[in-house]
């Protein structure tokens, strides 16, 4: 994407918004359906993105915290209470979940965050599964209700698209604008050279949950908005498998790339549905894709454009000392 | 007294097999670097390849050959060649998130060719009970756990008392020494995948006649190898077989007496107990910190 001249970049990026706005409008409700699903995951997929592409650790449990999200604003909304405080709640639960989950973890180091947040998320799942009081175990939550933003209703599925949409769009600008702060820089100083971060002083531990704990409150986030997407949750969606996915998404997609879950996710999403047609195999084809991809590009999608880029820059660069090679030669 | 001499029995069978597969598991994670997440796909499919033999008309012995010898060839040979060598240089996590989608890939293979439905698959080891000190335990369960040690012991011997034991422990503690001593080291690592294989196999051929073949059967066992390697000390062959044998008693202790609705909560809190106070596993050694 640096790659580009700048107003090439601003025209790119409004004709995509407008087209996200405007073709949906004659979609059927299957499609905005999945459109909206699409947002979702990318909110999950732009959570874990922050953690593990920018400040370098792997969670395994944004899939966890989806849930976490997705239950809160079940329980909450069904008692009648309004969705954005379930977003609170939501926020507040994960983001502390997160920090806590985090602690142990770093204690000894990095990559153990793995293994804690693996067992977290299968934990997390079998507390959906068995506290009955709370959760309504297997038979799940039904009927939750959608919104009102605004006062307008988003009972009718496009402006629950558009609701979606627009919190991706709120989440990503804040996103864009943490990763240009200074805490952003100094999640990219955690990945590349922790030992130069803590040299620095910066507190990498802190840090390191910090990352952690914002991108386990954007899956809290996401859940908030899957529970009224969907109007019904049981504990199957939220299990170990969906972690897995939203890491594929941003790995496939471009970690540490922004717009690297924006891709994932869309291949994640739309890929099966588009192979929907090839039956039973869609999602083994899914596999090979996935697997071949990584073959090819282990950066993900982004990182094709970006080798790309490198590639055009470096021609360029040595035509410009060819010719003045030549010049230098060709004078006296 | 006597049904706690049953569970632990039982207990100890099933986790002499999650040791087989935690033990493949960290063979390849020191040899290769691949945290490989299809381990459990890797059990579920041999048992599958051996039913297709069966159906094929082979009897049940050479079946077991054919899955053997097939589960060499694609989840040893053809998982290393075409997944892990092209990757590996890429380091350690896109790997790992191939073989996620391999592990999709592996499921959704099975349940379109074979059957998305649980099918019988026959025991090794005759059904009915024999008695010990005047106590009936299930031939099954004994017979599992024989031949989960024997095969364990077999490897320990083949690694630590074998020149190419050797070979393959220089390969996976230190390549580049290893590589001007003269240790094919290349071969070496080839030849963990292809042991792996074969560790899958059987696990497979033990584990399945007690939870029929299922398409789905290798997300559990995976991640209880995953949780008993890591319990065990993930850089340690004796590790990984304590930490499956202790998941395995852990997990029916748990279903008998905690509660069966958290009998999976029990070893992830071990685990996590584990990683707080000794990360490095009971039995592996400390890993140097690198900052």
């Amino acid at each position: 994407m640096t790659g580009l001249p700048r107003y090439l970049r601003i025209a790119l990026g409004i004709i995509v918004i407008a087209g996200l706005i405007i073709v949906p409008m004659n979609f059927n409700r299957y499609g905005l359906f999945i459109l909206s699903q699409w947002a979702v995951m990318t909110i999950a997929a732009i959570g874990l993105n922050l953690t593990l592409g920018y400040a370098g650790q792997v969670s395994l449990a944004q899939g966890a915290f989806v849930g976490i999200g997705a239950y809160a604003a079940g329980i909450m909304t069904s008692q009648g209470l309004p969705l954005i405080a379930a977003l609170g709640v939501a926020i507040i639960l994960c983001f502390a979940i997160g920090w806590l989950l985090g602690y142990p973890a770093l204690r000894v180091q990095h990559h153990y965050l793995a293994f804690v947040t693996l067992a977290f998320s299968t934990l997390a799942f079998l507390v959906f599964r068995n506290e009955d009081w709370l959760t309504k175990g297997i038979y799940g939550i039904s009927n939750i209700p959608r919104p009102n933003v605004f006062g307008f209703p988003t009972n009718r599925p496009l402006p629950f698209y558009y609701l979606c949409l627009g919190s991706l769009g709120i989440v990503s600008v804040m996103v864009w604008w943490l990763i240009r702060s200074p805490w952003g820089r100094a999640f990219v100083a955690l990945r590349e050279n922790p030992i130069r971060a803590l040299s620095l002083g910066i507190d990498t531990r802190r840090y390191t949950l910090m990352a952690f704990a914002i991108g386990s409150a954007l899956g809290g986030v996401a859940g908030t908005l899957y529970a009224p997407l969907t109007q019904y949750i049981d504990p199957v969606p939220f299990n170990l498998s969906l972690s897995l996915d939203l890491l594929m998404m941003v790995i496939i997609g471009g970690a540490g790339f922004f717009f690297g879950p924006f891709l994932g996710a869309m291949i994640a999403v739309l890929l099966p549905e588009w192979l929907r047609f090839t039956q039973g195999y869609y999602l083994m084809l899914y596999a090979t894709a996935v697997i071949l991809l990584l073959i090819y590009s282990p950066s993900g999608l982004l990182g094709i454009l970006d080798r790309l880029m490198a590639e055009r820059r470096t021609r360029t660069a040595s035509a410009l000392r060819a010719v003045a090679k030549s010049r230098l030669e060709a004078a006296p | 007294m006597s049904n706690l001499f049953d569970l632990l029995v039982a207990g100890l069978a099933t986790g002499a097999i999650y040791a087989i597969v935690a033990v493949g598991f960290t063979l390849l994670w020191q040899t290769s670097q691949t945290i490989n997440f299809a381990q459990g796909e890797f059990v579920m499919l041999p048992a599958f390849l051996m039913l297709a033999a069966m159906q094929a008309g082979a009897p049940f012995w050479l079946a077991i050959l054919i899955g053997i010898l097939l589960s060499m060839l694609l989840l040893g040979l053809g998982f290393k060649l075409l997944l892990v060598d092209p990757m590996l240089r890429h380091g350690v996590l896109p790997l790992a998130i191939a073989t996620m989608a391999l592990a999709i890939g592996i499921k959704e293979a099975v349940k379109q060719f074979f059957s998305a439905e649980a099918s019988p698959f026959p025991s090794i080891v005759p059904a009915g009970d024999i008695s010990i000190f005047g106590h009936p335990v299930s031939l099954q369960s004994l017979g599992v756990l024989t031949l989960a040690i024997l095969a364990v012991i077999g490897l320990t011997a083949l690694l630590n008392r074998t020149s190419i034991g050797h070979q393959m422990q220089a390969a996976a503690q230190n390549p580049t020494a290893a590589r001007i001593i003269g240790v094919p080291v290349e071969r070496m690592i080839l030849l963990t995948f292809l042991i792996n294989a074969v560790l899958v196999a059987l696990a497979s051929l033990l584990i399945t006649p007690i939870y029929l073949a299922k398409f789905s059967s290798g997300e559990v066992l995976g991640q209880a190898a995953f949780i008993a390697a890591i319990v065990g000390g993930f850089n340690q062959v004796r590790g990984a077989i304590a930490g499956g044998l202790l998941i395995g008693v852990v997990d029916n202790l748990a279903a008998a007496y905690v509660s069966t609705q958290y009998r999976a909560a029990i070893p992830l809190l071990l685990l996590i107990v584990i990683i707080l106070f000794r990360p490095q596993g009971i039995l592996g050694r400390p890993e140097e910190r690198t900052v």
